[in-house]
């Protein structure tokens, strides 16, 4: 992964905040997911165009006392777990949503 | 659509939670099969809400190389345009939502046509608010509770288990949906190991247990997120559809929201019905 990491909502993927959680479904395969709250902020963040630097930046260190280097490798392992599972599209470059999540 | 017309007496009309559906075809021995499958729930619609014509064919091993094909066990429920099409190696079915008209190309087996009816209602429960579910559903004090988990759970037992004077709906397939701003649980002719069809009635539902067999007899609550997912994962849906799936997954938020769901552990004797009834709304 570049030091430029982008990330974007998938489309077909259904977001339902549940209280504090935030469930999310895959309308392909109908697999569920609660997301955490620094997911979930990862999550409502993924416009396709903020580096995930600057979501870290402004979202999640003022929230954690965390060190902000520790806090962007922790977001990039999140953000590439939930690539694998579907939710999210990573670039190293702006995303252009084709879709909005269901 | 192949629209034919059917002598009357190779009809067939089935209501299930309100829900008419009439079937036709040129086989009175088939219509004669089925009825008993579906005792209880047959009548006479004078404005059946959907029409299926059905064209039964021999059973092909090989199939026909068209629309049948005996080798495919999986079921596959596609939207094409307007119309809905499911298909698995014994049945191949089409309908329209709009026309309300469908036609099912299957083998002779009241088994096939069991299973097209309750796709048919997955669909039509889930653009209600509603849902089959893999429950047992048990009328007592006028109230409906389910009961649903993984086969082997306890569906059939504790349905087996409850009281005199209470009432099965189903051992096997529940169906619950929203009505007058409150969910009812109707009963339903789809049979589990009871091997009957449930009784015809619908009560006001009570709560959903999520069953588990254990040493003693106790209710825990569950978290909303863990309402939901017990809730989908035994609501009975096939479609690879994004916006049915969707629709699935808001309708069992919105049961969770409204409906008590709990877990039921319970030893296998009648016991747990005091537990369960004291747990009446």
């Amino acid at each position: 992964m570049t030091d430029s990491v982008y990330i974007l909502r998938s489309p077909n993927v259904a977001a339902r905040r549940i209280g504090d959680e935030l469930m999310i479904m895959s309308a392909h395969d109908s697999s569920l997911f609660s997301l955490n709250e620094t997911a979930a902020i990862l999550w409502d963040a993924a416009d396709g165009m903020t580096p995930l630097a600057e979501i870290v930046r402004r979202l999640i260190l003022p929230v954690f006392d965390i060190e902000p280097a520790i806090a962007l490798e922790d977001a990039r392992s999140l953000a590439l777990g939930l690539a694998e599972r579907g939710i999210l599209q990573l670039g190293d470059s702006p995303l252009v949503p084709r879709g909005d999540p269901v | 659509m192949n629209a034919i017309a059917m002598p009357s007496n190779c009809e067939l009309d089935i209501g299930i939670g309100g829900i008419w559906v009439r079937l036709r075809t040129d086989s009175p021995a088939f219509v004669a099969e089925i009825s008993g499958r579906f005792a209880g729930f047959l009548g006479k619609a004078n404005q059946p809400d959907h029409v299926f014509d059905i064209e039964l064919i021999p059973f092909m091993p090989d199939g026909d190389g068209d629309e049948v094909d005996a080798h495919m066990d999986a079921v596959h429920v596609l939207r094409s345009g307007a119309r809905w099409q499911v298909r698995r190696g014994d049945f191949f079915a089409e309908w329209d939502p709009l026309s309300r008209h469908g036609r099912i190309r299957m083998v002779p087996s009241p088994y096939s046509l069991d299973s097209v009816i309750r796709i048919l209602h997955t669909l039509l429960l889930a653009e209600q608010g509603g849902m089959l579910m893999h429950a047992s559903s048990v009328v007592r004090g006028g109230h409906a509770w389910v009961f649903t988990g993984v086969s082997g759970a306890g569906k059939t037992t504790i349905s087996r288990l409850a009281p005199p004077q209470s009432r099965i709906l189903t051992d096997e397939m529940s169906f619950l949906r929203p009505e007058e701003d409150h969910y009812f649980a109707h009963g339903t002719p789809f049979s589990g190991e009871l091997g009957r069809p449930g009784e015809n009635l619908r009560a006001p539902l009570a709560g959903v247990f999520l069953l588990a067999k254990g040493r003693e007899n106790r209710i825990d609550p569950l978290p909303r997120t863990e309402a939901i997912r017990a809730l989908m994962a035994n609501t009975l849906y096939f479609a690879r559809d994004d916006a049915l799936t969707t629709r699935v997954f808001d309708n069992a938020i919105a049961m969770a929201a409204q409906v008590p769901v709990r877990r039921l552990t319970f030893a296998p004797d009648a016991r747990v019905w005091d537990l369960i009834d004291d747990a009446q709304p």
